[in-house]
Protein backbone atom coordinates (compact mmCIF):
# COMPACT_ATOMS: atom_id res chain seq x y z
CA UNK A 1 0.00 0.00 0.00
CA UNK A 2 1.67 3.21 -1.13
CA UNK A 3 1.41 5.97 1.52
CA UNK A 4 2.96 9.45 1.64
CA UNK A 5 5.40 8.03 4.20
CA UNK A 6 6.55 4.95 2.33
CA UNK A 7 5.26 1.55 1.28
CA UNK A 8 3.45 -0.65 3.76
CA UNK A 9 2.79 -4.30 3.02
CA UNK A 10 -0.42 -5.80 4.32
CA UNK A 11 0.18 -9.02 6.21
CA UNK A 12 -1.22 -12.51 5.89
CA UNK A 13 -4.59 -12.81 7.66
CA UNK A 14 -5.34 -16.38 6.69
CA UNK A 15 -5.26 -18.88 9.58
CA UNK A 16 -1.78 -20.20 8.67
CA UNK A 17 -0.06 -20.81 12.04
CA UNK A 18 3.45 -19.68 10.98
CA UNK A 19 2.89 -16.80 8.58
CA UNK A 20 -0.76 -15.90 9.22
CA UNK A 21 -3.02 -15.49 12.25
CA UNK A 22 -3.62 -19.21 12.88
CA UNK A 23 -2.29 -19.00 16.44
CA UNK A 24 -4.19 -15.85 17.34
CA UNK A 25 -6.93 -16.09 19.95
CA UNK A 26 -10.19 -14.28 19.42
CA UNK A 27 -9.07 -11.79 22.03
CA UNK A 28 -5.80 -11.09 20.23
CA UNK A 29 -7.65 -10.61 16.96
CA UNK A 30 -10.12 -8.16 18.47
CA UNK A 31 -7.30 -6.25 20.17
CA UNK A 32 -5.53 -5.87 16.81
CA UNK A 33 -8.75 -4.77 15.16
CA UNK A 34 -9.61 -2.13 17.71
CA UNK A 35 -6.32 -1.09 19.28
CA UNK A 36 -3.79 -1.69 16.51
CA UNK A 37 -1.59 -4.07 18.52
CA UNK A 38 -0.59 -7.44 17.10
CA UNK A 39 -0.44 -10.77 18.96
CA UNK A 40 3.18 -10.16 19.95
CA UNK A 41 2.29 -6.74 21.32
CA UNK A 42 3.80 -4.66 18.50
CA UNK A 43 2.02 -1.52 17.35
CA UNK A 44 0.46 -1.73 13.88
CA UNK A 45 0.67 1.05 11.32
CA UNK A 46 -2.58 2.99 10.92
CA UNK A 47 -2.66 2.01 7.24
CA UNK A 48 -4.66 -0.73 8.91
CA UNK A 49 -7.61 1.47 9.89
CA UNK A 50 -7.99 0.52 13.56
CA UNK A 51 -8.93 4.13 14.20
CA UNK A 52 -12.18 3.13 12.44
CA UNK A 53 -12.42 -0.51 13.45
CA UNK A 54 -12.37 0.55 17.09
CA UNK A 55 -16.07 1.40 16.59
CA UNK A 56 -16.97 -2.13 15.52
CA UNK A 57 -19.38 -3.99 17.83
CA UNK A 58 -18.40 -7.11 19.79
CA UNK A 59 -20.70 -9.27 17.69
CA UNK A 60 -19.26 -8.09 14.40
CA UNK A 61 -15.67 -8.39 15.64
CA UNK A 62 -16.33 -11.97 16.73
CA UNK A 63 -18.05 -12.79 13.46
CA UNK A 64 -15.02 -11.49 11.56
CA UNK A 65 -12.70 -13.67 13.64
CA UNK A 66 -14.90 -16.73 13.02
CA UNK A 67 -14.87 -16.01 9.29
CA UNK A 68 -11.11 -15.52 9.00
CA UNK A 69 -10.51 -18.74 10.90
CA UNK A 70 -12.75 -20.60 8.47
CA UNK A 71 -10.87 -19.73 5.28
CA UNK A 72 -8.06 -21.84 3.83
CA UNK A 73 -4.66 -21.08 5.34
CA UNK A 74 -2.01 -19.81 2.93
CA UNK A 75 1.68 -19.86 3.73
CA UNK A 76 3.07 -16.51 2.68
CA UNK A 77 4.92 -13.66 4.36
CA UNK A 78 4.67 -10.01 3.38
CA UNK A 79 7.93 -8.26 2.45
CA UNK A 80 9.27 -5.82 5.03
CA UNK A 81 7.78 -2.32 4.98
CA UNK A 82 9.72 0.41 3.23
CA UNK A 83 9.65 3.27 5.70
CA UNK A 84 12.34 5.80 6.65
CA UNK A 85 13.64 6.33 10.18
CA UNK A 86 12.03 7.04 12.65
CA UNK A 87 8.79 5.74 11.16
CA UNK A 88 10.29 2.27 10.84
CA UNK A 89 10.48 2.13 14.64
CA UNK A 90 7.11 0.87 15.73
CA UNK A 91 7.34 2.53 19.13
CA UNK A 92 6.82 5.85 17.31
CA UNK A 93 3.29 4.64 16.78
CA UNK A 94 2.58 4.73 20.50
CA UNK A 95 2.94 8.50 20.29
CA UNK A 96 0.75 8.65 17.21
CA UNK A 97 -1.96 6.68 18.94
CA UNK A 98 -1.76 8.86 22.02
CA UNK A 99 -2.42 11.86 19.80
CA UNK A 100 -4.96 10.49 17.36
CA UNK A 101 -6.52 7.18 18.38
CA UNK A 102 -9.79 7.57 20.26
CA UNK A 103 -10.79 4.08 21.27
CA UNK A 104 -14.55 3.83 21.61
CA UNK A 105 -17.34 1.60 20.40
CA UNK A 106 -20.06 3.13 18.26
CA UNK A 107 -22.83 4.87 20.14
CA UNK A 108 -26.14 5.49 18.38
CA UNK A 109 -27.53 9.01 18.23
CA UNK A 110 -31.05 8.75 19.73
CA UNK A 111 -32.20 11.86 17.89
CA UNK A 112 -31.75 10.08 14.53
CA UNK A 113 -33.62 7.16 13.05
CA UNK A 114 -32.41 3.59 13.06
CA UNK A 115 -31.34 3.54 9.43
CA UNK A 116 -29.21 6.65 9.84
CA UNK A 117 -27.50 5.09 12.84
CA UNK A 118 -26.98 1.80 11.01
CA UNK A 119 -25.46 3.74 8.11
CA UNK A 120 -23.19 5.72 10.39
CA UNK A 121 -22.03 2.57 12.17
CA UNK A 122 -21.07 0.93 8.86
CA UNK A 123 -19.52 4.03 7.29
CA UNK A 124 -17.40 5.00 10.28
CA UNK A 125 -16.50 1.50 11.38
CA UNK A 126 -16.07 -1.40 8.97
CA UNK A 127 -16.60 0.75 5.90
CA UNK A 128 -13.89 3.23 7.03
CA UNK A 129 -14.91 5.59 4.19
CA UNK A 130 -13.17 8.50 5.89
CA UNK A 131 -9.80 6.76 5.61
CA UNK A 132 -9.71 7.94 2.00
CA UNK A 133 -12.43 10.59 1.82
CA UNK A 134 -11.18 12.75 4.71
CA UNK A 135 -8.10 14.95 4.46
CA UNK A 136 -5.14 13.96 6.63
CA UNK A 137 -2.76 16.12 8.65
CA UNK A 138 1.03 16.10 8.35
CA UNK A 139 1.26 13.09 10.63
CA UNK A 140 -1.16 11.12 8.50
CA UNK A 141 -4.13 11.31 10.87
CA UNK A 142 -7.57 12.21 9.61
CA UNK A 143 -8.58 15.79 10.29
CA UNK A 144 -11.71 15.12 12.27
CA UNK A 145 -12.85 18.72 11.86
CA UNK A 146 -12.95 18.25 8.08
CA UNK A 147 -14.45 14.77 7.96
CA UNK A 148 -15.42 13.60 4.45
CA UNK A 149 -14.22 16.87 2.91
CA UNK A 150 -12.17 14.93 0.34
CA UNK A 151 -8.86 13.11 0.55
CA UNK A 152 -6.49 10.98 -1.43
CA UNK A 153 -5.85 7.28 -1.99
CA UNK A 154 -3.23 5.48 -4.03
CA UNK A 155 -2.72 8.27 -6.51
CA UNK A 156 -6.44 9.01 -6.84
CA UNK A 157 -8.53 11.75 -5.37
CA UNK A 158 -11.30 10.58 -3.02
CA UNK A 159 -13.98 13.24 -3.48
CA UNK A 160 -15.81 15.21 -0.83
CA UNK A 161 -18.98 13.37 0.17
CA UNK A 162 -22.53 14.36 0.98
CA UNK A 163 -23.54 17.96 0.47
CA UNK A 164 -19.94 19.09 0.06
CA UNK A 165 -19.67 17.05 -3.13
CA UNK A 166 -18.73 18.95 -6.27
CA UNK A 167 -20.92 16.76 -8.43
CA UNK A 168 -22.99 19.06 -10.66
CA UNK A 169 -26.06 17.01 -9.72
CA UNK A 170 -26.48 16.64 -5.95
CA UNK A 171 -26.30 13.07 -4.72
CA UNK A 172 -29.45 11.57 -3.29
CA UNK A 173 -29.83 8.36 -1.37
CA UNK A 174 -31.11 6.24 -4.24
CA UNK A 175 -28.37 7.38 -6.63
CA UNK A 176 -25.63 6.78 -4.08
CA UNK A 177 -26.91 3.34 -3.06
CA UNK A 178 -27.01 2.42 -6.74
CA UNK A 179 -23.52 3.75 -7.36
CA UNK A 180 -22.05 1.96 -4.37
CA UNK A 181 -23.53 -1.38 -5.36
CA UNK A 182 -22.92 -1.18 -9.12
CA UNK A 183 -19.85 1.00 -9.39
CA UNK A 184 -21.48 3.58 -11.66
CA UNK A 185 -24.44 5.88 -11.98
CA UNK A 186 -25.68 7.62 -15.10
CA UNK A 187 -25.64 11.07 -13.48
CA UNK A 188 -22.37 10.61 -11.62
CA UNK A 189 -20.04 8.42 -13.65
CA UNK A 190 -17.91 5.42 -12.78
CA UNK A 191 -15.99 4.33 -9.69
CA UNK A 192 -12.29 4.16 -10.41
CA UNK A 193 -8.97 3.32 -8.81
CA UNK A 194 -9.41 1.92 -5.30
CA UNK A 195 -13.12 2.85 -5.36
CA UNK A 196 -13.71 0.29 -8.13
CA UNK A 197 -12.73 -2.44 -5.67
CA UNK A 198 -14.88 -0.93 -2.96
CA UNK A 199 -17.89 -1.08 -5.28
CA UNK A 200 -17.02 -4.67 -6.22
CA UNK A 201 -17.14 -5.57 -2.55
CA UNK A 202 -20.28 -3.60 -1.82
CA UNK A 203 -22.08 -5.38 -4.65
CA UNK A 204 -22.04 -8.41 -2.35
CA UNK A 205 -23.23 -6.61 0.76
CA UNK A 206 -26.87 -6.75 1.90
CA UNK A 207 -28.63 -4.03 -0.16
CA UNK A 208 -30.36 -2.77 2.98
CA UNK A 209 -26.95 -2.04 4.52
CA UNK A 210 -25.70 -0.29 1.38
CA UNK A 211 -28.85 1.79 1.38
CA UNK A 212 -28.33 2.72 5.04
CA UNK A 213 -24.78 3.82 4.24
CA UNK A 214 -26.08 5.98 1.40
CA UNK A 215 -28.78 7.39 3.68
CA UNK A 216 -26.16 8.48 6.21
CA UNK A 217 -23.61 9.72 3.67
CA UNK A 218 -25.96 12.03 1.78
CA UNK A 219 -26.90 13.70 5.07
CA UNK A 220 -23.30 14.82 5.62
CA UNK A 221 -21.56 18.05 4.86
CA UNK A 222 -22.55 21.63 4.58
CA UNK A 223 -24.56 23.39 1.94
CA UNK A 224 -27.34 22.15 -0.26
CA UNK A 225 -25.21 20.33 -2.80
CA UNK A 226 -25.17 21.44 -6.40
CA UNK A 227 -27.90 20.98 -8.94
CA UNK A 228 -26.89 23.23 -11.75
CA UNK A 229 -27.38 21.19 -14.92
CA UNK A 230 -30.24 19.60 -16.75
CA UNK A 231 -30.58 16.03 -15.65
CA UNK A 232 -31.85 14.66 -18.90
CA UNK A 233 -31.19 15.65 -22.43
CA UNK A 234 -34.23 15.87 -24.61
CA UNK A 235 -34.64 13.96 -27.84
CA UNK A 236 -32.49 11.22 -29.27
CA UNK A 237 -28.69 11.51 -29.57
CA UNK A 238 -27.70 14.99 -30.59
CA UNK A 239 -25.16 13.65 -33.03
CA UNK A 240 -25.91 11.27 -35.88
CA UNK A 241 -24.56 7.81 -35.19
CA UNK A 242 -22.85 5.44 -37.58
CA UNK A 243 -23.48 1.75 -37.26
CA UNK A 244 -25.30 2.31 -33.97
CA UNK A 245 -22.00 2.81 -32.21
CA UNK A 246 -19.93 5.86 -32.95
CA UNK A 247 -21.30 9.32 -33.37
CA UNK A 248 -20.04 11.37 -36.27
CA UNK A 249 -17.42 13.96 -35.44
CA UNK A 250 -18.93 17.36 -34.74
CA UNK A 251 -17.38 20.27 -36.63
CA UNK A 252 -13.80 20.69 -35.49
CA UNK A 253 -13.10 23.86 -33.51
CA UNK A 254 -9.87 25.69 -34.24
CA UNK A 255 -8.80 25.67 -30.61
CA UNK A 256 -6.44 22.70 -30.07
CA UNK A 257 -8.18 21.23 -27.00
CA UNK A 258 -11.60 21.53 -28.61
CA UNK A 259 -10.30 19.82 -31.74
CA UNK A 260 -8.99 16.92 -29.68
CA UNK A 261 -12.30 16.64 -27.86
CA UNK A 262 -14.25 16.64 -31.14
CA UNK A 263 -12.10 14.03 -32.85
CA UNK A 264 -11.05 11.77 -29.96
CA UNK A 265 -13.75 12.00 -27.28
CA UNK A 266 -17.03 13.12 -28.82
CA UNK A 267 -17.78 9.90 -30.70
CA UNK A 268 -18.55 8.29 -27.33
CA UNK A 269 -19.09 11.18 -24.93
CA UNK A 270 -21.52 13.01 -27.18
CA UNK A 271 -23.23 9.95 -28.60
CA UNK A 272 -25.92 9.89 -25.91
CA UNK A 273 -25.76 6.15 -25.67
CA UNK A 274 -26.76 5.56 -22.05
CA UNK A 275 -24.26 4.17 -19.53
CA UNK A 276 -22.85 1.56 -19.22
CA UNK A 277 -22.56 1.38 -23.02
CA UNK A 278 -21.87 5.01 -23.79
CA UNK A 279 -19.47 7.62 -22.48
CA UNK A 280 -20.21 9.51 -19.27
CA UNK A 281 -21.62 12.99 -19.63
CA UNK A 282 -18.66 15.25 -19.05
CA UNK A 283 -20.89 18.17 -18.12
CA UNK A 284 -21.78 16.05 -15.08
CA UNK A 285 -18.22 14.97 -14.30
CA UNK A 286 -16.95 15.53 -10.78
CA UNK A 287 -13.41 14.99 -12.11
CA UNK A 288 -13.73 18.10 -14.30
CA UNK A 289 -15.16 20.16 -11.40
CA UNK A 290 -12.61 19.06 -8.81
CA UNK A 291 -9.97 21.32 -7.22
CA UNK A 292 -7.19 19.09 -8.50
CA UNK A 293 -6.76 17.46 -11.92
CA UNK A 294 -5.67 14.08 -10.51
CA UNK A 295 -8.63 11.94 -11.49
CA UNK A 296 -9.24 13.53 -14.88
CA UNK A 297 -5.61 13.00 -15.84
CA UNK A 298 -5.58 9.41 -14.56
CA UNK A 299 -8.67 8.75 -16.64
CA UNK A 300 -7.39 10.25 -19.86
CA UNK A 301 -4.02 8.51 -19.51
CA UNK A 302 -5.11 5.08 -18.30
CA UNK A 303 -8.79 4.84 -19.20
CA UNK A 304 -11.17 2.66 -17.25
CA UNK A 305 -10.26 -1.01 -17.41
CA UNK A 306 -13.01 -3.61 -17.45
CA UNK A 307 -13.85 -4.63 -13.88
CA UNK A 308 -13.23 -8.32 -13.44
CA UNK A 309 -16.28 -10.41 -12.69
CA UNK A 310 -18.55 -7.43 -12.26
CA UNK A 311 -21.74 -6.91 -14.21
CA UNK A 312 -21.72 -4.42 -17.06
CA UNK A 313 -19.78 -1.31 -16.12
CA UNK A 314 -18.60 1.47 -18.35
CA UNK A 315 -15.09 1.03 -19.73
CA UNK A 316 -12.86 3.48 -21.55
CA UNK A 317 -9.64 3.05 -23.49
CA UNK A 318 -6.68 5.01 -22.11
CA UNK A 319 -5.17 7.68 -24.34
CA UNK A 320 -1.81 8.09 -22.61
CA UNK A 321 0.01 6.38 -25.49
CA UNK A 322 -1.85 8.37 -28.14
CA UNK A 323 -1.81 11.89 -26.74
CA UNK A 324 1.39 13.64 -25.70
CA UNK A 325 1.63 15.83 -22.58
CA UNK A 326 0.80 18.97 -24.51
CA UNK A 327 -2.29 17.44 -26.08
CA UNK A 328 -3.53 16.15 -22.71
CA UNK A 329 -3.10 19.60 -21.23
CA UNK A 330 -4.95 21.25 -24.13
CA UNK A 331 -7.78 18.77 -23.80
CA UNK A 332 -8.10 19.22 -20.03
CA UNK A 333 -8.02 22.97 -20.41
CA UNK A 334 -10.87 22.77 -22.91
CA UNK A 335 -13.00 20.50 -20.71
CA UNK A 336 -12.34 22.63 -17.66
CA UNK A 337 -13.29 25.84 -19.41
CA UNK A 338 -16.32 24.45 -21.17
CA UNK A 339 -17.90 22.43 -18.37
CA UNK A 340 -16.61 23.99 -15.16
CA UNK A 341 -16.23 27.56 -16.41
CA UNK A 342 -12.80 27.68 -14.80
CA UNK A 343 -9.19 28.05 -15.86
CA UNK A 344 -6.73 25.20 -16.26
CA UNK A 345 -5.52 23.75 -12.96
CA UNK A 346 -2.16 24.83 -11.57
CA UNK A 347 0.46 22.11 -11.48
CA UNK A 348 -1.12 20.27 -14.38
CA UNK A 349 2.13 19.02 -15.91
CA UNK A 350 3.07 17.40 -12.61
CA UNK A 351 -0.21 15.51 -12.49
CA UNK A 352 0.41 14.15 -15.99
CA UNK A 353 3.92 13.00 -15.09
CA UNK A 354 2.53 11.28 -12.01
CA UNK A 355 -0.23 9.52 -13.93
CA UNK A 356 2.25 8.29 -16.54
CA UNK A 357 4.74 7.11 -13.94
CA UNK A 358 2.15 5.40 -11.79
CA UNK A 359 1.22 2.79 -14.32
CA UNK B 1 -2.87 17.37 -44.43
CA UNK B 2 -1.35 14.98 -41.90
CA UNK B 3 2.04 13.37 -42.30
CA UNK B 4 2.77 9.98 -40.77
CA UNK B 5 5.71 7.59 -40.92
CA UNK B 6 4.01 4.29 -41.70
CA UNK B 7 6.16 1.16 -41.61
CA UNK B 8 9.23 3.28 -42.18
CA UNK B 9 7.85 5.35 -45.07
CA UNK B 10 6.76 8.98 -44.91
CA UNK B 11 3.12 9.23 -46.04
CA UNK B 12 0.97 12.30 -46.63
CA UNK B 13 -2.59 11.55 -45.64
CA UNK B 14 -5.43 12.86 -47.81
CA UNK B 15 -8.27 11.97 -45.44
CA UNK B 16 -9.67 14.70 -43.22
CA UNK B 17 -7.87 15.06 -39.88
CA UNK B 18 -10.73 13.61 -37.83
CA UNK B 19 -10.52 10.27 -39.68
CA UNK B 20 -9.57 7.38 -37.40
CA UNK B 21 -6.16 5.93 -38.20
CA UNK B 22 -7.77 2.54 -38.87
CA UNK B 23 -9.73 3.86 -41.86
CA UNK B 24 -6.68 5.64 -43.21
CA UNK B 25 -4.60 2.48 -43.00
CA UNK B 26 -7.19 0.26 -44.65
CA UNK B 27 -8.88 2.58 -47.13
CA UNK B 28 -6.20 5.04 -48.10
CA UNK B 29 -2.98 3.08 -47.66
CA UNK B 30 -4.31 -0.38 -48.45
CA UNK B 31 -2.88 -1.89 -45.28
CA UNK B 32 -5.53 -4.40 -44.23
CA UNK B 33 -3.75 -6.07 -41.32
CA UNK B 34 -5.59 -4.04 -38.67
CA UNK B 35 -9.25 -5.05 -38.38
CA UNK B 36 -12.44 -3.20 -37.48
CA UNK B 37 -14.09 -4.94 -34.53
CA UNK B 38 -16.02 -2.55 -32.35
CA UNK B 39 -14.87 0.93 -33.29
CA UNK B 40 -14.98 1.83 -29.60
CA UNK B 41 -11.57 0.87 -28.28
CA UNK B 42 -13.01 -2.16 -26.54
CA UNK B 43 -11.88 -5.23 -28.49
CA UNK B 44 -8.30 -4.72 -29.68
CA UNK B 45 -8.75 -5.95 -33.27
CA UNK B 46 -7.51 -2.65 -34.70
CA UNK B 47 -4.33 -2.40 -32.60
CA UNK B 48 -1.21 -0.96 -34.23
CA UNK B 49 2.02 0.40 -32.78
CA UNK B 50 2.56 4.17 -32.50
CA UNK B 51 6.02 5.25 -31.34
CA UNK B 52 6.57 1.86 -29.74
CA UNK B 53 3.24 1.72 -27.90
CA UNK B 54 0.20 -0.38 -28.78
CA UNK B 55 -2.83 1.81 -29.51
CA UNK B 56 -6.37 1.26 -30.77
CA UNK B 57 -6.36 2.75 -34.27
CA UNK B 58 -10.18 2.90 -34.38
CA UNK B 59 -10.36 5.64 -31.75
CA UNK B 60 -7.23 7.52 -32.80
CA UNK B 61 -7.85 10.34 -35.28
CA UNK B 62 -4.83 10.99 -37.50
CA UNK B 63 -4.93 14.62 -36.41
CA UNK B 64 -3.28 13.83 -33.08
CA UNK B 65 -0.51 11.75 -34.70
CA UNK B 66 1.18 14.41 -36.84
CA UNK B 67 4.73 13.29 -37.66
CA UNK B 68 4.60 10.15 -35.56
CA UNK B 69 5.71 6.61 -36.36
CA UNK B 70 3.10 3.94 -37.05
CA UNK B 71 3.86 0.23 -37.38
CA UNK B 72 1.23 -2.20 -38.63
CA UNK B 73 1.16 -5.95 -39.06
CA UNK B 74 2.67 -5.42 -42.51
CA UNK B 75 5.60 -3.68 -40.85
CA UNK B 76 6.71 -6.58 -38.66
CA UNK B 77 7.19 -9.05 -41.51
CA UNK B 78 5.74 -10.07 -44.87
CA UNK B 79 4.50 -13.27 -46.42
CA UNK B 80 7.93 -13.87 -47.97
CA UNK B 81 9.89 -12.76 -44.95
CA UNK B 82 7.87 -13.52 -41.83
CA UNK B 83 8.76 -11.77 -38.60
CA UNK B 84 9.35 -13.81 -35.42
CA UNK B 85 5.89 -13.01 -34.06
CA UNK B 86 4.16 -14.13 -37.24
CA UNK B 87 6.30 -17.28 -37.48
CA UNK B 88 5.42 -18.20 -33.92
CA UNK B 89 1.67 -17.71 -34.48
CA UNK B 90 1.81 -19.97 -37.55
CA UNK B 91 3.89 -22.64 -35.81
CA UNK B 92 1.48 -22.72 -32.88
CA UNK B 93 -1.55 -22.51 -35.21
CA UNK B 94 -2.88 -19.79 -32.92
CA UNK B 95 -5.50 -18.42 -35.30
CA UNK B 96 -9.00 -19.82 -35.53
CA UNK B 97 -10.94 -17.26 -37.59
CA UNK B 98 -7.98 -14.91 -37.24
CA UNK B 99 -9.92 -11.71 -36.78
CA UNK B 100 -8.38 -10.81 -33.44
CA UNK B 101 -4.90 -12.09 -34.25
CA UNK B 102 -3.36 -9.06 -35.92
CA UNK B 103 -4.19 -6.93 -32.89
CA UNK B 104 -2.90 -9.57 -30.50
CA UNK B 105 0.38 -9.79 -32.42
CA UNK B 106 0.85 -6.04 -32.48
CA UNK B 107 0.38 -5.59 -28.75
CA UNK B 108 2.57 -8.60 -27.99
CA UNK B 109 5.20 -7.21 -30.35
CA UNK B 110 5.19 -3.85 -28.57
CA UNK B 111 5.48 -5.58 -25.20
CA UNK B 112 8.34 -7.88 -26.20
CA UNK B 113 10.20 -5.08 -27.94
CA UNK B 114 10.39 -3.17 -24.68
CA UNK B 115 10.69 -6.23 -22.43
CA UNK B 116 11.88 -9.42 -24.16
CA UNK B 117 11.82 -11.17 -20.80
CA UNK B 118 8.15 -10.40 -20.08
CA UNK B 119 6.69 -12.94 -17.68
CA UNK B 120 3.59 -14.95 -18.40
CA UNK B 121 1.76 -12.80 -15.90
CA UNK B 122 2.68 -9.56 -17.64
CA UNK B 123 1.81 -10.99 -21.05
CA UNK B 124 -1.64 -11.91 -19.78
CA UNK B 125 -2.13 -8.52 -18.13
CA UNK B 126 -0.95 -6.67 -21.22
CA UNK B 127 -3.31 -8.55 -23.54
CA UNK B 128 -6.28 -8.08 -21.24
CA UNK B 129 -7.90 -5.45 -23.53
CA UNK B 130 -8.02 -7.93 -26.44
CA UNK B 131 -11.05 -10.09 -27.07
CA UNK B 132 -11.00 -13.39 -28.97
CA UNK B 133 -14.41 -14.80 -29.62
CA UNK B 134 -13.00 -18.08 -30.94
CA UNK B 135 -11.28 -18.82 -27.65
CA UNK B 136 -7.78 -19.66 -28.84
CA UNK B 137 -6.25 -17.87 -25.87
CA UNK B 138 -3.99 -20.72 -24.78
CA UNK B 139 -2.47 -21.03 -28.25
CA UNK B 140 -2.04 -17.29 -28.48
CA UNK B 141 -0.13 -17.36 -25.20
CA UNK B 142 2.05 -20.21 -26.44
CA UNK B 143 2.78 -18.34 -29.66
CA UNK B 144 3.80 -15.20 -27.77
CA UNK B 145 6.10 -17.22 -25.50
CA UNK B 146 7.66 -18.81 -28.57
CA UNK B 147 8.15 -15.43 -30.23
CA UNK B 148 9.71 -14.12 -27.03
CA UNK B 149 12.37 -16.83 -27.16
CA UNK B 150 13.25 -15.83 -30.68
CA UNK B 151 13.18 -12.11 -30.01
CA UNK B 152 15.43 -12.24 -26.93
CA UNK B 153 18.89 -10.85 -27.65
CA UNK B 154 21.00 -13.84 -28.67
CA UNK B 155 24.16 -12.65 -26.93
CA UNK B 156 22.51 -12.96 -23.54
CA UNK B 157 21.39 -16.53 -24.29
CA UNK B 158 24.83 -17.48 -25.59
CA UNK B 159 26.35 -16.22 -22.38
CA UNK B 160 24.14 -18.38 -20.21
CA UNK B 161 24.83 -21.41 -22.37
CA UNK B 162 28.56 -21.10 -22.09
S1 LIG C 1 -12.00 -2.00 -33.39
FE1 LIG C 1 -10.64 -0.81 -32.27
S2 LIG C 1 -10.75 -1.69 -30.33
FE2 LIG C 1 -12.31 -2.75 -31.38
S1 LIG D 1 -9.25 -16.28 -33.58
FE1 LIG D 1 -11.26 -15.72 -34.01
S2 LIG D 1 -11.54 -14.01 -32.72
FE2 LIG D 1 -9.65 -14.74 -32.11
Amino acid sequence: MPTPFGTIYSTNITPDPETGIGRWSEQAFIRALRSGVDREGRHLYPAFPYDHFTRVSDDDAKALYAFFMSIDPVKSSAPPNELPFPLNVRLTLAGWKLLFLRQARFVADPSKDERWNRGKYLVEGLGHCGACHSPRNLLGAEKTSAGFAGGEAEGWRAYALGRSSRSPVAWDEAALADYLARGWHALHGTAQGPMANVANNLSQVDPADVRAMAHYLVSLGKGEGRNDVERTRSGPGRLPQAGGAQAATPSIPSEPGGAIYATVCASCHDADRPLPLGGSRLDLSTAVMDEVPTNLVNLVVRGIPAASGASARPIMPGFGDVLDDRQISDLANYLRTRFAGKRQWDGFAKAVAKARGGR
Amino acid sequence: MTTLIVNGERRSIEASPDTPLLYVLRDELGLNGAKYGCGLGQCGACTVIVDGKAVFSCVTPVMVLEGRTVTTLEGIGSQDALGPMQRAFITEQAAQCGYCISGMMMRAHALLSRDPHATDESIRAELQPHLCRCGTHMRILRAIRRAAEEMRPKTADARTER
